[in-house]
């Protein structure tokens, strides 16, 4: 079924790292943000009030989390949609290989690094904010793998119907960044109005901020079943929508 | 000048020259594993020639592909309407035509890559769109206008090729280099030349051993030499009883490499056959140029038999006639006569003359 996975997905990695900006955009660029931002926060932070330390243990992680698992979406329709344009997928279309599978290599391709960069970040977080001794990494880390993956299979559902790759970037930051506006990272669901409120219920963004905030605050797994099911169901739904309306041209 | 063409029996005999690929022997057809080691042979020999039962059966095969009434339409414009055709076993097969003429769609629904409006494929017993990815392990596709990540290297993509079958595949590493790409193993596809692209296309083609190729305007873009090169390498993937499809708009091409062409313009076929039987059909005439300083010569000339027209330049005479016998009847005339000849030639018509005469435009038009 998903045969030539492992290949398709080593070589696109090589070749992604290949690219002039490719390794530097998407790692280098955000963890030097990163240790920039936290160099002013950490020295304004010095004798944190309770609501500053708790932007800066909770929210900042998750924000900056999720800012990279949405820019990994963007690449990923954006990567898609040249594969279309150019032809490679025409070409890879003479074969047997499987729309899930080309979605599936660069999926994994995109967790590889975003993992990576948090990575970098944690790294670099240990130094810049001392706050966060307490950061249960490993928890952290499987709720951020659950929801980047559930949030990176809109991104396929994206790439799979955006036609040329013009369009691919302006209509995925369209249809996404408004649900991190609603995700409850900066105004709670609770002070939302109530038809907006219903809109961010339906948003998977919003069960992925609640799953990574109450992780990183140290709530238990079972505290969140509702938020795996949810970014599991939006999983299932557009990959298998994806692999229904995938466009090879 | 007419190219000079290879019969089946003639591709024998060219084993010194061009490459013969040696691939593993299909599963599937116990015959065809029988000449494949045959054609093997010509490999080290000169002029070594198919046995007379090898070359019937190339003629006389099963059919590999059948294609009946098929039809594609795009929105109101109607690309292909009403196509039939069979291509055999082992035979390489044309469809030739100008740009816009609908081989390219009629390919592309032959490969599964595209749904017909109408009518029925088959392709080794396989329906290509319901059966599309049983399909692709048995077949070899080189695109029209394909192209791959800019920055793969080539033994990375016929890395991945390999991957992608079910099925064992062919010694990767043996095709990159019988098709001259050794040194261009580790070179990104974006630095390839034109020529290198489409032989590594080639090489992707061939990656699954498969038992029909399918090559479309496989050497468009390229320059004359590339293009010569190529074409050696097609001769050579049907030497390994491969059966070969291929769509040109070269007629010279088509000549020299195709068994069996299929002549279709505004998406219909207009006539099928071996190119010299087309040319025989359509067109019969024969011309001879020959240039004598024999007063007399213009005169004996215009009494040959079944001429349809002389004329004369500077001592050059152009004849052309009609029938097989025609150039015969020239050279009876000239000996007879006595007539003292510097310069003799015959100019015999080609399938360019061929689409001419059906389409009442050249092929460039």
């Amino acid at each position: 079924m998903l045969r030539g996975l492992w290949t398709l997905t080593w070589i696109e990695i090589k070749v992604f790292l290949r690219e002039p900006l490719g390794a530097v955009g998407m790692i280098i660029v955000p963890v030097l943000v990163f240790i920039g931002l936290g160099r002013i926060a950490g020295r304004r932070a010095d004798s944190p009030s309770l609501a500053a330390s708790s932007f800066l243990r909770v929210s900042v992680p998750v924000l900056a989390s999720i800012l990279i698992t949405l820019s990994a979406v963007l690449s990923l329709v954006t990567i898609i949609s040249i594969y279309r344009e150019g032809g490679i997928l025409r070409r890879l279309r003479a074969t047997p290989l499987r729309p899930q599978t080309i979605l599936t290599a660069h999926v994994l391709v995109k967790l590889l690094l975003t993992a990576v960069t948090l990575l970098l970040m944690v790294l670099a977080g240990k130094r810049y904010y001392p706050i966060g001794i307490h950061v249960p990494v490993f928890g952290f880390s499987i709720a951020l793998l659950i929801s980047t993956w559930s949030v990176l299979s809109i991104g396929f559902l994206i790439a799979s119907i955006v036609p040329t790759a013009r369009f691919s970037q302006p209509i995925g930051a369209i249809l996404l960044y408004p649900m991190v506006a609603l995700s409850g990272l900066f105004v709670t669901l609770e002070s939302l109005p109530p038809k907006l409120r219903i809109v961010a219920r339906m948003l998977p963004l919003t069960y992925a901020v609640s799953l990574l905030e109450g992780i990183l605050k140290g709530d238990a797994w079972s505290a969140h079943l509702r938020d795996i099911a949810a970014l599991t169901v939006v999983f299932v739904v557009c990959t298998a929508l994806s692999a229904k309306v995938f466009r090879w041209e | 000048m007419p190219a000079p063409r290879l019969s089946p029996s003639e591709r024998g005999s060219v084993g010194h020259s061009a490459i013969v690929l040696l691939l593993a022997a299909p599963r599937s057809a116990k015959r065809n594993r029988i000449y494949r080691v045959k054609l093997g042979c010509t490999r080290h020999g000169h002029n070594v020639d198919f046995p007379l039962a090898v070359a019937q059966e190339i003629r006389t095969g099963n059919s590999i592909i059948h294609v009946s009434g098929l039809r594609k339409a795009y929105g109101s414009t109607v690309a292909v309407d009403d196509v039939s055709f069979e291509v055999k076993n082992g035979e390489i097969f044309g469809l030739i035509g100008p740009n816009g003429a609908g081989k390219t769609t009629t390919m592309e629904c032959v490969e599964g890559l595209r749904t017909p409006d109408r009518g029925t494929v088959s392709v080794v017993g396989l329906d290509p769109w319901r059966d599309k990815y049983r399909l692709q392990e048995r077949v070899g596709v080189q695109l029209q206008q394909a192209q791959l990540q800019k920055r793969i290297k080539v033994w990375e993509a016929v890395h991945l090729w390999a991957s992608l079958y079910r099925k064992k595949t062919a010694d990767g590493d043996r095709l990159v280099e019988q098709l001259g790409l050794v040194e261009k193993r580790n070179a990104w596809f974006m630095d390839l030349s034109g020529g290198q692209k489409q032989r590594l296309f080639i090489v992707l083609a061939l990656i699954n051993d498969p038992e029909v190729v399918f090559l479309d305007e496989l050497t468009t873009g390229l320059d004359p030499q590339a293009r010569r090169a190529i074409w050696e390498l097609v001769r050579g993937i049907g030497e390994c009883g491969k059966t070969v499809c291929l769509t040109t708009h070269l007629m010279e091409e088509a000549e020299r490499l195709c068994d069996r062409v299929a002549i279709i313009e505004h998406g219909r076929i207009i006539d099928i056959g071996a190119p010299e039987a087309l040319v025989q059909r359509h067109c019969p005439e024969r011309t001879v140029v020959l240039s004598t300083d024999d007063p007399t010569a213009e005169e004996h000339l215009r009494a040959i038999p079944r001429l349809e027209a002389i004329t004369s330049k500077d001592f050059r005479f152009t004849i052309r006639g009609s029938g097989d016998d025609f150039v015969t009847e020239v050279i009876r005339c000239l000996s007879e006569n006595q007539i003292k000849v510097t310069d003799f030639r015959t100019v015999l018509p080609n399938l360019e003359d061929v689409f001419l005469k059906l389409t009442g435009h050249s092929i460039r038009d």
